[in-house]
């Protein structure tokens, strides 16, 4: 990659100095998922004055991460546009690496956080930063539950109403079927921990903009009701063999057994196209098992209160040592068009992050209605993880500290876990 | 001739040896400025880093705290734990690899017959990139598909080997020992080789056992190459670090202090405690040398002619 890069960068430099002016190539680092549709659109959204390359980024969001702020830190002019995880937008503005979105644009994203946009609130928030916008949200990502009607009914559980996570694991342990969840030390285990701490109306963090002197709160209520539900599954015949190592994809399995009843699983939005393109083929669901699959909005952590469910997904950033900046940000706004959305949607199963593309996916049939309209809600209803420069510390603590999930105990790792962390943030311990 | 027998005390120069001492310094005086451009610039600038606390996504956060982060890594239980594990690695894999190196050695030094294919297939192992054989390794020691617990009968056939950390050290160590037993034994081979053969014969004709013609005579003769071979290893396995990052990411404790320096500087981006580490990691593996080279009693600067 890096021999591509600088054969890019030769040729580019090369055919400039002979005073060709179409020639400057703006590199586009992006993540390995809907590779194809961004091939696609670096190729319309090029110009007379630019071309734009696609870089592809290692597959985990950490090597990602790494990878880029490697290059940033050197003040890299050649990173021009740049796929980023929601997480890594605050650590990454603040470190001055992303290139402040300005004008119409960076107005309509600071006016969605309010709900007064085009965009879903819950995307939006995620690229602002100290009031500003530092990218573009692209597709917007949430977790459901997913699970087999079959199963809810010989529970006699009522998934037209919310359902709370005990009620789940209750209802798997009774019938013989599990639940899926992502519980490695990694991550998506964060996710998980996050979105049940905020169903039970607390933080892990709070006032995450004053940098290390965040205020630390999982030792709280919503941090036991949290432990509380990691302790019932780890305990339940509910659980995975897998638990302590299970990822987003190892338990897409257990949906569809050869024997048994199924499961309830919380997971991302790829789920729907991931089993649709393997009906029929070997080790995929038949017609009749897919039409068994169903989908509700995230458990919630305590009965009575709405879930948090998990916001993810990718925004658009410009390196702010790009040598092009302003051609950079019209290709940014180009990429992240409302038909790159669809297209996105369309073939590639990621969900838009603008009301006006998740309109056009609803009217397009390729998903059930109500599935988009589930998938649209728990965006902007959902919960965030916390917005913190340090953010990798905060998760890094919270992942040496609740993991293993069996040996999460709500009366003692919510507190161990708030006063590790604290000292990680002043500097006085070690992760 | 021994290396022991160096004197103790400094011989007095000539006229003639000390205008050759000058002249010596005076050659080597650009290689030595140059080195230390390359290699002092480095660790002057972690020093100095070393002593804020610096992330590298707050540049405004960044504030001097004097030895600060030496004080929080010296007094956390996490570095004292990553520090065992990499000096269990260190002393079990230069320990065993000692043993196998010398046999591989002796074969490679004896063998007349197919000597090439024999010392080629002993180097094997050593021309291998370290990720690819920790790669070969996690999958030879995966229960799902690896062949490790097939062989053993002592394990079960799901035992996760990966699972814990004793087990995971031991696999982390097997694919450290394949891989570089055979710069261990390349080494030995250069001692075995300076041995002269005039006295293994003299110690034949006086009716020395094969025990003690490796006890009394070869043995006590590569004493410099077996310090140099040891110390060499010993370095490079206090080091460790791509077998772990390919095996178990440093997971159940697998985590040498290279690792841990590894994590906050790249992976957490604190700039300042990571170099803190750094400096420490520079300065036990100094503690190593030394340790190594008493243990052994050679005068470095007799050992050429050891």
């Amino acid at each position: 990659m890096i021999a591509q890069v600088a054969v890019a960068a030769l040729a580019a430099g090369g055919l400039a100095a002979c005073g060709g002016s179409s020639d400057a190539v703006l590199n586009w680092y992006v993540n390995p998922d809907g590779v194809a549709v961004f091939e696609k659109y670096a190729d319309q959204c090029s110009t007379g004055d630019y071309d734009i390359e696609v870089q592809l980024l290692p597959t985990g969001a950490t090597d990602q991460r790494t990878q880029l702020a490697r290059r940033l830190a050197a003040e890299d002019s050649s990173t021009d546009l740049m796929n980023l995880d929601p997480v890594f937008v605050p650590e990454f503005a603040n470190a001055g690496w992303l290139k402040e979105v300005e004008g119409d644009l960076g107005d309509r994203i600071i006016g969605s956080t309010e709900g007064e946009g085009d965009y879903l609130s819950g995307a939006a928030e995620t690229v602002v930063w100290e009031d500003k916008a530092y990218a573009i949200p692209l597709w917007a990502n949430t977790q459901i539950l997913w699970y087999r009607e079959s199963l809810a009914k010989a529970a006699g559980l009522d998934m037209t109403q919310p359902v709370t996570w005990e009620q789940v694991i209750k209802a798997a342990a009774d019938n013989g079927g599990s639940v899926g969840v992502q519980a490695d030390k990694y991550e998506a285990y964060v996710v998980w921990i996050n979105a049940l701490v905020q169903g039970a109306g607390g933080a892990i963090v709070s006032d995450t903009e004053a940098g290390r002197d965040a205020k630390v709160e999982i030792d709280s209520d919503a941090g036991r009701e949290a432990a509380t539900v990691i302790e019932m599954l780890a305990d339940s015949s509910a659980a995975q063999p897998d638990l302590s190592v299970s990822r987003e994809g190892t338990s897409l399995g257990q949906m569809f057994p050869k024997n048994g009843p199924g499961e309830f699983m919380t997971n991302w939005t790829f789920v729907y196209k991931n089993y649709e393109g393997v009906i029929d083929q070997p080790g995929g669901p038949t017609k009749e098992q897919f039409d068994d699959l169903r989908w509700a909005r995230y458990p919630a952590t305590v009965e009575g209160e709405v879930s948090k469910p998990p916001v993810g997904g990718i925004d658009i950033g410009v390196g702010a040592f790009s040598k092009h900046p302003e051609w950079a940000a019209e290709a940014a706004e180009c990429i992240t068009s409302e038909q790159a959305q669809v297209d996105l949607a369309l073939e590639a199963g990621l969900m838009p992050s603008t009301n006006a593309a998740y309109d056009e996916v609803a009217a397009s049939g390729d998903y059930p209605k109500e599935l988009i309209e589930l998938y649209r809600t728990s965006v902007d209803e959902g919960g965030p993880r916390p917005k913190s420069a340090y953010y990798s510390m905060i998760s890094g603590a919270i992942q040496s500290t609740w993991h293993s999930p069996e040996s999460v105990d709500p009366d003692t790792t919510p507190e161990e876990s708030a006063a590790y962390l604290e000292d990680v943030l002043e500097g006085k311990s070690l992760l | 001739m021994s290396a022991v027998a160096a004197p103790k005390s400094k011989p007095v120069m000539s006229d003639r040896a000390r205008a050759e001492n000058r002249l010596g310094q005076k050659l080597v005086a650009p290689a030595i400025v140059l080195m230390l451009l390359v290699t002092a610039f480095p660790m002057l600038r972690a020093i100095y880093l070393s002593t804020f606390d610096y992330a590298l996504t707050a540049p405004e956060e960044r504030a001097f705290i004097g030895l600060s982060n030496y004080l929080t890594a010296l007094t956390d239980p996490l570095f004292w734990q990553t520090t065992g594990v990499t000096v269990l690695y260190m002393v079990v894999t230069v320990a065993v690899e000692l043993v196998i190196g010398f046999i591989f050695a002796m074969v490679m030094h004896r063998v007349i017959f197919a000597r090439g294919v024999i010392r080629t297939s002993i180097l094997v192992p050593y021309g291998i990139i370290t990720v690819v054989s920790g790669f070969a390794w996690q999958f030879a020691f995966s229960f799902q598909n690896g062949f490790i617990n097939g062989w053993l009968p002592f394990v079960g056939d799901d035992f996760n080997w990966f699972g814990q950390t004793g087990s995971a050290v031991v696999a982390i160590m097997v694919s450290e020992i394949w891989k570089t037993t055979p710069f261990m034994s390349l080494l030995l081979l250069a001692g075995l080789a300076q041995v002269s053969d005039d006295m293994i014969e003299a110690a034949k004709v006086d009716g020395a056992t094969w025990t003690q013609r490796l006890t009394k005579v070869i043995l006590p003769n590569m004493r410099a190459a077996i310090m140099v071979a040891v110390l060499f290893r010993a370095l490079d396995a206090y080091r460790i670090f791509d077998n772990i990052f390919v095996m178990t990411s440093g997971a159940v404790r697998t985590e040498s202090i290279s690792f841990l320096t590894y994590r906050q500087t790249i992976e957490q981006f604190q700039l300042g405690m990571g170099s803190a580490l750094s400096v420490l990691l520079f300065l036990s593996v100094l503690v190593v040398a030394f340790l190594i080279v008493r243990l052994f009693r050679v005068d470095l600067a007799q050992a050429r002619q050891g």
